[in-house]
């Protein structure tokens, strides 16, 4: 390991970065093209693939199921962490649970791909979005989500690189077996574990 | 805890300004030990460790050509406040008697935002500020594997001074009449807008180019939907937003 002797850090060591991130107080934005216009009034959003049968909300229903708030840091694979970000919206579990209206996932199922208006695509193992550890955010810091950030939908799944956390959600897949998303086949981590600086496809 | 995650000793050769506030800084690798084949228009992250063990990372794009590997060219802007870039701005280059400092780097990284010789169509390269660097790895790129398409670079700077390789894309539009390189200096004249667009593309834009679009998120918002309202396939332009 090199040592740069005369480098005078301005920034404190937080245990609460995860390695190599540094704390931002902006939101800045990562899009791989332009930002796509999506108009809540025709959102719609679809889970299909491994289901006892699929479903589709639009804007309304979607907003009939229940919600909650969530306070999270989030860690961008570009460097930038952001400490206490605040959303609203549905857990992930309440989609996966048919009493409270949600879908019934079969078993086989290992992995969510999901997919965004502009073409993106990003895999999640299943159990990297039960049990509260991901949701389909509606709001953020108490007003809804503008279009740059992923507005008017988009996923939350903060224990990972937020890449993982797709803008303009539009569709949900449950699979048997892996597919690598957008940023998965073009040299970053397939997993993503931030605390493990699991950021690029060599890590 | 990111020890043997593939960082690389590089050694600073070179270190001048680009501009007023970016400087090129030239680093010697060892090619065998990148990781994977480079392309125009990817970055590399740098890491700095001080000797009480605290670790910056940040990542900083490529000037240079991918056909160049042994050495690697940053463009790197200075923010007085910042913690990384005031350290690599005082950085001294090896002399005749006395070898470089030494940074950990390791990449090339990124696999959306590049540009290939082999990839069909115009190229139209639209920069903010430092977002200019990457774009020139892909004109230094394009200028290794010549071919005659058209190469337009639009680029918007604070003022003169500001202007990024500014020599350099002046020599090449005056040698080569399928470059062109325009300038708009927003303390004197207006922003980039959707008519400047049109003015400067022209017939380009009907001929399914391959657009990159490069500076502050604002800057990059408001081109890529410029553009996509004068009818552009959202598919043909790629962006990258700094924060």
């Amino acid at each position: 390991m090199l040592i740069n002797s005369n480098f005078q850090p301005k920034r404190e060591k937080n245990d609460r970065l995860p390695p190599g991130q540094y704390e931002t107080r902006d939101f800045p934005v990562l899009s791989l093209g332009p930002t796509p216009d999506v108009k809540k009034e025709s959102w719609n959003l679809r889970v299909f693939g491994l289901v006892e049968s699929e479903k589709t909300w639009n804007w309304e229903d979607f907003n009939k199921l229940p919600k909650i708030d969530w306070q999270k840091d989030i860690h961008c694979v570009t460097k930038w962490s952001k400490f206490d970000t605040r959303w609203s919206g549905v857990m992930l579990d309440e989609i996966m649970n048919p009493p409270a209206g949600g879908v019934k996932v079969s078993d086989t199922a290992t992995h969510l791909i999901a997919y965004s208006h502009d073409g993106y695509t990003t895999n999640l193992p299943i159990e990297d979005i039960r049990d509260g550890k991901a949701m389909i955010a509606v709001s953020y810091d108490g007003a809804e989500i503008e279009a740059e950030h992923g507005g008017p939908v988009r996923l939350l799944v903060p224990h990972l690189y937020f890449w993982k956390s797709a803008k303009w959600l539009k569709a949900l897949e449950f699979v048997t077996g892996d597919k690598p998303g957008f940023w998965e086949t073009r040299g970053y981590h397939n997993y993503g574990d931030p605390w493990q600086e699991e950021r690029y496809s060599f890590d | 805890m990111s020890e043997n995650k593939n960082w690389q000793i590089a050694t600073l050769v070179k270190s001048e300004l680009a501009s007023v506030n970016v400087k090129k800084l030239v680093f010697k690798i060892n090619p065998s030990t990148v990781l994977g084949a480079s392309k125009a228009g990817q970055h590399y992250d740098i890491k700095l460790t001080a000797p009480n063990g605290y670790v910056a990372e940040r990542s900083y794009s490529v000037a240079s050509p991918p056909e160049q590997t042994d050495e690697i060219e940053f463009g790197v802007q200075l923010f007085e406040n910042g913690e990384v870039s005031p350290y690599l701005w005082q950085m001294k280059p090896a002399t005749a008697g006395k070898s470089g400092d030494q940074v950990e780097i390791r990449g090339p990284i990124g696999g959306h935002f590049t540009w290939c010789h082999t990839m069909p169509g115009p190229l139209v390269l639209i920069g903010g500020g430092s977002g200019v660097v990457p774009l020139i790895s892909m004109i230094r790129h394009w200028q290794k594997n010549l071919d005659d398409r058209k190469v337009i670079l639009l680029a918007s700077f604070r003022s003169l001074e500001h202007v990024l390789y500014r020599a350099e894309l002046e020599k090449l539009e005056s040698e080569n009449q399928n470059f062109k390189f325009t300038k708009v200096l927003t303390n004197h004249e207006a922003r980039i807008d959707s008519e400047k667009l049109k003015n400067v593309l022209g017939e380009v834009l009907a001929k399914m180019p391959m657009i990159y679009i490069c500076g502050p998120t604002k800057f990059v918002e408001a081109m890529s939907n410029y553009l996509v309202t004068l009818g552009t396939n959202p598919h043909l332009i790629k962006t990258e937003r700094f924060g």
